[in-house]
């Protein structure tokens, strides 16, 4: 359960501005706030010391209003992380249009099935409240809604119902439906509380979709092991915990971990099914990629089921490598030899690949701001194309992210917790970075700069970036950011000669 | 390895085809607890039929892939076509996320609005607080001309009260008093993202018009475009205008601020309507929107207070772009150039040039109101067919002005009007009555994939295919654009289907 330990790559020499000239550069930019937003935002603004436990800032605090925040709500960790991904079930976006339309097929959780039939994963299915559903309450629409979707869609497995904001505000019973409704369907419904103005990002929102599954999934595991109907597994068994599939990264994992002789029972919930989390208390180790959105549910396994978990990181053959090592040290040699065997598979395919493009990227310096895991985890995929890291930050991490974030970050490292548009924008400019590496509202902000970019969140519509197949990808996709020659048309000769 | 050629490296479009990844996918079957192949076979057709149809119409309760946003998309898209304005979304913060994402997405622009951020203590004792620092903050911050309020559902559902809190936050030195903070409670709970950007054009015209009105006209138009998201179609009015030597203000101008050249230099907020114009434009001569039912309120408003007379005017098609030149002309007694004349006649004459392959060709289309009657308003100048037409964000106006346009054209009797559906009930429409050509966002590309129905991508959003958002589809110009759309889908479709050797390419023709 511990982190990895640090991989110290840089050569600190190279470092350009000193820690002391990144404090004063923190100062220099919060200097425009009014008092009060100043005193808050400068908790989450910092550079990392080296031998320090964490990074230095606060976390997980509310936003500071028209700062411009990164963030989005619980309503997008639930529906749009954790829930959504469950291919068989239909999420509900219970409430207003919007939610469920802005956050339709946005985010590339693949999925094998037929769209409509038997999966359900790029659909938008909604209550569309209009204002009598806001005065007179939505359960009764809700509870028909329920009954029409079985109706004609047939094979669902289940349904959840993601609450936006008007949800709790005008206290409907969506439990009451959801149980009376599961009783009429005779499939699963799961009620979430995730509406929007709860906690202070999404990151509220992961956790509440995780006690949802909790509460309203594993009873049916629980009660078919004591009817003993639960199938009996392997010694092999294991789950694979905050994988979205984004791009098709939980399958190019599955495939590792398949190949050192595991058995993959559940993916979390990319490309997921029903069936498969409810059978996750039967295996023996939940291997947890994006710790923030599903800590929770793995610690309560542990609690519940005496499931120990285990962080990996499967970004860059460094901690590939190492994670398969790692995961396989939890079980036989037989594992642990499969483990080397594949470790030393891929090994000519890595290395054709880091002599392709490390030589293109050396020394390229990246500004990461991401949110789950991705400001630590991608960090070594980086080092592994000798790329140097020189600011980081979580859009939504908690005080825990950012002590695993030490191991992964040089000292000096500059540190930026729930960025405003402004900061981001002048540290950029200072610190010059030679990639950013951010989410779709900043792209096109840093594009006009003619700073190369690349979405962490969606791999820019590529990917997958996990694995080692993924790895080939990633570095292929630094590449022609970094190398576009497209950036050196911006600015007219004539201006560029006057200079 | 999957990975075995590094000249050639594979992402998920061809990486997943590969043999290791495809007996993955097979193994992984037997933990997902799926139906038989047979099951879903079964299942899928019987959603091709008209009994499945007719359960599908049936539906009360439940919305499925609806084409309508809710109204603060709507508000923010106005108030960024005015000059340094920083919209301001007073509610939760996730709906700001997803907006802004959702602009990027389609423009590929940055696209800035900031959020009060409420949460759980808001929800019980109001949002007042946040607005009041959230204007402070941003007004430091963002070093805004404007700032432009609208609302969320959570400050609706709760009653927040934005003139009085706009009041307390200016009472406790946020903004300068004269700064202004125009603003429109957007619920989305009612209408859909046109209204909000009636409320909000509603909101900032009077706000910045209060107390302007002068004793004679400045001689300007003013135009309004709608819930617009064709570049194109703004650069296409005002080049019209200037080539007509009309003085005009655009209420509001967005085009810089969604298409801003790359310098090097990041601007915040490029281009835009002059506050001053904007507050000029109580004293035009008249207003002409191009889209109705975007510009409800906003026309009453100008009508009622501005003693101004408005019209709507949509510049689709032949007969449309006649109609808005006409109109200008009979405003300002400026005649029509020989320019436009020219570009009329060639627009027809490609029309000409195209109208055997689109002559009675049925077609399905789904959008907001007003980009629905222009693309009616061409198709039956072309002789193509409507049939099936979804609006989700429809009403009662709305239904009666398109049917009358149908009703005018022996092209336009087959079609039937879908107001307040979605494209899952589309999907039913061209399962049971098959078309030649489906007309509509993104979202369209699922309807393509079940149903086969090629698809132009007209309207917003769209998400998969660059640079589209740059053309116009207004004017003379813009005609060309949609007949070059439409034209050449069918025909690219004509090749698809007759492209297997010695089977059916004995139509695969070089001369169209």
């Amino acid at each position: 359960m511990t982190p990895p330990e640090s991989a110290t790559l840089i050569d600190e020499t190279t470092a350009e501005l000193t820690t002391v000239d990144k404090k004063a550069l923190i100062k220099e930019v919060l200097e425009v706030y009014p008092d009060k937003a100043k005193k808050k935002r400068e908790k989450h603004l910092n550079v990392y010391e080296e031998g320090k436990s964490d990074c230095g800032v606060k976390s997980n605090i509310k936003s500071v209003p028209g700062s411009m925040t990164t963030r989005g709500c619980a309503y997008a960790g639930s529906k749009g992380v954790v829930w959504g991904p469950i291919k068989d079930m239909i999420h509900i976006s219970h409430g207003p249009v919007g939610c469920g339309y802005y956050s339709w097929s946005g985010r590339r959780n693949y999925y094998i099935g037929t769209t409509g039939i038997d999966t359900f994963g790029t659909m938008q299915f909604t209550s569309d409240f209009q204002e009598r559903d806001i005065v007179f309450g939505g359960d009764k629409k809700l509870a028909k809604l329920i009954t029409e979707l079985e109706e004609l869609f047939p094979l669902n497995r289940g349904v959840s119902i993601q609450s936006e904001c008007p949800i709790g505000l005008i206290g409907d019973d969506i439990e009451a439906v959801a149980k009376k409704s599961a009783k009429e369907i005779g499939k699963t419904v799961v009620p979430v509380r995730c509406e929007g103005f709860r906690g202070v990002s999404q990151s509220l929102g992961h956790h509440i979709a995780n006690d949802a599954v909790r509460d309203w999934v594993f009873p049916q595991y629980d009660k078919a092991k004591k009817a003993g109907e639960v199938p009996s597994g392997t010694p092999y068994d294991v789950a694979i915990i905050g994988d979205y599939n984004i791009g098709g990264d939980a399958w190019s994992s599955r495939i590792l971990l398949e190949e050192i002789g595991l058995r993959v029972v559940a993916q979390w919930s990319g490309d997921g099914t029903l069936h498969e989390m409810i059978n996750t208390p039967s295996v023996k180790l939940n291997l947890v990629h994006c710790y923030r959105s599903m800590n929770y549910i793995s610690r309560h396994m542990e609690e519940a089921y005496g499931i120990p978990w285990l962080e990996y990181n499967f970004f860059g053959p460094t901690k590939i490598a190492e994670s398969l090592r790692e995961i396989a040290a939890k079980f036989d040699e037989t594992i642990q030899a499969n483990a080397e065997k594949v470790i030393a598979k891929y090994e000519a395919q890595t290395q054709a690949v880091i002599d392709k493009y490390r030589p293109r990227l050396e020394g390229k310096t990246v500004a990461l701001m991401v949110g789950g895991l991705r400001p630590r985890h991608v960090v070594p995929a980086f080092y592994d194309l000798g790329m140097k890291l020189i600011g980081t930050g979580y859009e939504f991490g908690h005080n825990d992210d950012y002590k695993r974030t030490t191991h992964y970050v040089e000292n000096g490292t500059l540190i930026y917790d729930d960025v405003s548009a402004y900061e981001f924008e002048q540290f950029v400019k200072e610190l010059k970075p030679d990639l950013i590496a951010s989410g779709i509202k900043e792209k096109y902000v840093f594009q006009k700069m003619a700073l190369p970019f690349r979405q962490m969140h969606s791999w820019d519509y590529s990917g997958p970036y996990h694995g080692y197949d993924g790895f080939a990808i990633f570095a292929r996709d630094m590449d022609l950011a970094l190398n576009s020659p497209t950036w050196s048309l911006i600015g007219t000769p004539w201006k560029k000669a006057e200079r | 390895m999957a990975q075995n050629d590094i000249n050639k490296i594979k992402d998920h479009a061809e990486l997943f085809h590969q043999d290791e990844y495809q007996e993955l996918f097979a193994a992984k079957k037997a933990f997902e607890g799926g139906h038989s192949p047979e099951e879903i076979d079964r299942i899928a057709e019987w959603t091709k039929t008209w009994d499945y149809r007719e359960k599908n119409f049936a539906r009360e309760a439940l919305t499925v892939n609806p084409a309508k946003a809710c109204q603060p998309l709507g508000a923010i898209l106005a108030a960024v076509g005015f000059e340094s304005t920083l919209p301001f979304v007073h509610g939760s913060q996730g709906c700001v996320a997803y907006f802004r994402s959702h602009f990027t997405r389609h423009f590929k622009e940055p696209f800035s609005a900031v959020s009060s951020s409420m949460t759980e203590d808001a929800a019980v004792f109001g949002g007042q607080n946040n607005l009041i620092d959230g204007l402070a903050n941003s007004y430091s911050l963002y070093n805004p001309k404007m700032i432009a309020v609208c609302t969320t559902c959570m400050a609706e559902v709760i009653g927040d009260d934005l003139q009085a809190f706009i009041n307390n936050a200016k009472a406790v030195g946020s903004v300068p008093q004269e700064f202004p903070v125009p603003y429109a409670h957007t619920p989305s709970f009612v209408g859909s993202h046109i209204t909000g950007y009636d409320n909000m054009m509603k909101g900032i015209l009077s706000n910045l018009t209060n107390g302007k009105k002068a004793e004679t006209t400045n001689g300007k138009i003013n135009f309004i475009p709608g819930f617009e998201t064709y570049i194109g179609n703004l650069r296409e009015v005002k080049r019209i205008a200037n080539l007509m030597g009309v003085d005009y203000t655009l209420l509001a101008d967005n085009s810089e601020y969604l298409d801003s050249p790359n310098t090097g230099e990041y601007n915040m907020y490029p281009g835009g309507t002059p506050l001053e114009a904007a507050a000029d434009s109580i004293n035009a001569e008249s207003t002409i929107a191009f889209q109705a039912y975007s510009t409800l309120k906003t026309r009453e408003y100008i009508e009622k207070d501005w003693k101004q007379t408005t019209s709507v005017v949509r510049p689709v098609g032949i007969r449309g772009t006649d109609e808005f030149l006409i109109k200008l002309s009979a405003l300002t007694g400026k005649p029509i150039p020989q320019e436009l004349e020219d570009e009329r006649g060639r627009a027809v004459d490609a029309l000409t040039d195209s109208q055997a392959w689109l002559h009675g060709k049925r077609i399905a289309m789904y959008g907001d109101p007003d980009l629905v009657i222009g693309l009616t308003q061409f198709l039956l100048e072309i002789g193509a067919e409507p049939v099936h037409i979804v609006v989700s964000n429809s009403n009662e106006v709305f239904e009666s002005e398109l049917r009358t346009l149908l009703d005018s054209s022996p092209f336009g009797q087959g079609a039937t009007i879908h107001g307040g559906r979605d494209l899952w009930h589309l999907r039913s429409l061209l399962f049971t009555e098959p078309v030649d050509l489906l007309i509509g966002n993104s979202y369209g590309k699922y309807l393509w994939r079940d149903t086969q129905t090629p698809l132009v991508r007209i309207g917003y959003p769209i998400f998969d295919r660059h640079h589209l958002h740059r053309y116009a589809t207004y004017g003379y110009q813009g005609t060309i654009n949609l007949l070059n759309w439409i034209v050449n889908t069918l025909l690219d479709e004509l090749d698809r289907n007759t492209i297997i050797p010695a089977k059916t390419d004995i139509s695969y023709d070089l001369i169209r």
